[in-house]
């Protein structure tokens, strides 16, 4: 009986706490989403409005309708999808040399890139800003898709390192035992067993590059030539006091990431459990 | 969830199993490693390193290496060099270089303002840093205890918090915390504590840094509480049962076996939570642009806003290389200690 009791209450706490935490981190998000579906006069009441039962979609129009918004988010996604590509293939290449192989200087290149990832990028704007503008590329697409890949490529590379020393090196020694080049061993043993390692790095990748907002402030000061982040803070510090609007555009920068992170999150559960690669 | 499973598998198992756990804990392994790679199957590998098979890891290293000192190294050595000039608005326009020595480290170095804002910096970096590194561990620990249905739905929550992007996290936390329409003062005003109805979050320098503190935190622990998770599923169970075996409490147990054999994934945690918190910038400059009266910059705030901002990009430079100094400086002792693994590893391969 008492052995009873104390079960129900030993499965009783974690849930209940459980579910508490998961409202917690819910809520900032489904307050952004709610509010910008409510009316004005529901997000401006005294008593907040729970749930948006006179759903619009007028902020929403207002969003996408503020200037150069679809030219913005056009260069958002071209730049962000270019920098997490070319990182993630440079890194695949240096993360399996540092992994698999040994040479001199490994380590001095290792703590290159531990120091590389440390780059406080948002305090050398200034000196980025001088190179940008001596070559000629302010208010351009190029200058960023470049930072944006080196500021993603160090923690990508050093994660990638972790996956691909879980791939068991016999299953490459056994396939070019079988005759495989140890490119082709790569390409046809290895790089599948790390699809799922690459898409889980690619989402930091995508995350950072999507977010980033000190460098394009200070180098695309051209209205259409920024990306999504200056438009949400430019969107703001106009439309600051029209909360449904402004919780609007919050919604429209954030959805892509969050249809990301839900989309290949399971993918990689996937990629997880059928590659029966850890016994 | 499975991205951070697959993460922790990918980050803490394989470090845990070869430099960061006892050489005990190490034995299922590598046995079985033993087996399958006979020293004959070892031997073309290191037989035959001709000259192109020693020029592979240079050639797959040359493009990371390359951007990395294009991107990186170049606007370090400009930064260095500028550190050392007086740029400012008419310099910039008139295209003139103006050495100053040392003049701008001397100044910053004797400023009051400078060592304020590095105490600051540092005692937010540790506050954040202890919570989420606490809660998440947490977090983490209750992840592992939960039944699936549960444990799905939490993750989702944390999944959903962790891929909000910073800027529209910002926003909302913003909106929350509205003084006259915010739904946290209506909460505290419900809950009794009246003087809170129509209160001014970003009036106070200890207020506002509370809201930094909340966003900064609940932004981060869905990575440490997700990925101590996966990473606690890495640990054999025998040692959870030996543990539980010898009557060990569920504090023992995180001290006796979830502790040191996860004492890798600890480390490289906290060393990029410390690294992410120390260079948080959208977050502090979003909400109230280092205010009220500059009182909740931190350096990078501080060196973008002298820099950027006043238009003194000499100076701004010499405190963006001050703070690359002191977060190499927290940082020291966890690069030391990857560097000695990487040698034992080494000498493995």
């Amino acid at each position: 009986m008492k052995r009873a009791v104390s079960a129900t209450a030993g499965r009783l706490w974690p849930n209940a706490t459980a579910l508490v935490l998961a409202a917690g981190f819910v809520f900032p998000v489904y307050w952004m989403f709610s509010t910008a579906f409510k009316p004005t006069r529901d997000i401006v009441t005294d008593e907040p409005v729970w749930f948006p039962f006179h759903g619009t979609a007028e902020h929403f129009a207002t969003a996408v309708h503020a200037p150069h918004f679809w030219t913005l988010a056009a260069n958002s996604v071209l730049v962000t999808v270019l920098a997490v590509g070319l990182s993630l293939v440079i890194a695949l290449c240096g993360a399996f040399a540092l992994t698999r192989m040994r040479f001199r200087g490994r380590r001095g290149i290792l703590l290159t890139f531990m120091i590389a990832q440390m780059a406080p990028w948002e305090v050398m704007v200034i000196s980025i800003y001088l190179i940008v503008r001596d070559a000629d590329l302010l208010n351009s697409l190029a200058p960023l898709t470049c930072f944006y890949m080196l500021m993603v490529l160090p923690f990508t590379l050093l994660t990638l390192r972790g996956h691909v020393a879980a791939v068991p090196r016999e299953l490459e020694e056994s396939a070019m035992v079988d005759g495989c080049s140890r490119r082709q061993a790569f390409r046809k043993v290895v790089f599948p067993l790390l699809a799922p390692g690459l898409m889980a790095t690619s989402l930091f990748g995508f995350i950072t590059a999507w977010n980033e907002f000190p460098l394009v402030l200070v180098l695309n000061k051209e209205p259409a030539m920024g990306t999504l982040p200056l438009w949400l803070s430019q969107f703001q510090s106009q439309f600051g006091d029209d909360w449904g609007a402004t919780m609007a555009a919050a919604s429209i920068f954030a959805v892509p990431v969050l249809v990301l992170f839900l989309v290949l999150q399971r993918k990689a559960v996937g990629g997880l459990t059928s590659g029966a690669v850890k016994g | 969830m499975a991205a951070q499973l697959d993460d922790a598998v990918g980050k803490a198992a394989p470090r845990t199993g070869k430099g960061g756990a006892p050489p005990g804990r190490r034995a299922p392994r590598s046995p079985g490693r033993g087996a399958a790679r006979p020293p004959a199957g070892r031997a073309p590998r290191s037989a035959a390193p001709g000259p192109s098979a020693r020029r592979t890891p240079y050639l797959l290293l040359l493009p990371a290496l390359l951007a990395t000192a294009v991107l990186l190294g170049w606007p370090m050595v400009r930064n260095v060099l500028l550190s050392f000039q007086n740029l400012d608005m008419k310099e910039l326009i008139q295209h003139l270089t103006d050495w100053r020595g040392t003049g701008n480290y001397q100044e910053i170095l004797g400023s009051e303002q400078f060592w304020r804002v590095t105490l600051r910096t540092l005692v937010f970096t540790a506050v954040n840093v202890v919570l989420i590194m606490v809660l998440g561990v947490l977090i983490g620990l209750l992840l592992a205890r939960l039944g699936t249905k549960m444990r799905l739905t939490l993750s989702l929550a944390l999944v959903l918090a962790w891929a909000m992007p910073v800027i529209a996290a910002t926003t909302v936390f913003q909106w929350l915390f509205d003084s006259r329409y915010g739904v946290v003062n209506w909460l505290l005003d419900k809950a009794g504590w009246h003087a809170m109805a129509h209160y001014d979050w970003v009036g106070t320098q200890l207020s506002t840094f509370s809201v930094i503190t909340v966003l900064i935190v609940w932004q981060s622990l869905p990575f440490v509480a997700l990925n101590l998770y996966a990473a606690t599923t890495t640990i054999p169970r025998e040692l959870y049962e030996a543990a539980r075996m010898d009557g060990a409490g569920t504090w023992q147990v995180f001290t006796s076996v979830t502790f040191p054999f996860l004492k890798p994934f600890f480390l490289a945690t906290t060393f990029l939570e410390i690294i992410w918190v120390f260079k948080a910038f959208p977050q502090i400059f979003a909400i109230n642009e280092g205010g009220p009266d500059r009182l909740t910059e931190t350096l990078p705030i501080y060196a973008f806003t002298e820099g950027v901002g006043n238009l003194h990009f000499g100076m701004g430079a010499a405190i963006s290389l001050l703070t690359i100094v002191v977060l190499l400086a927290m940082t020291a002792h966890y690069l030391r200690l990857t560097l000695r693994q990487e040698r034992h590893e080494e000498n493995e391969l």
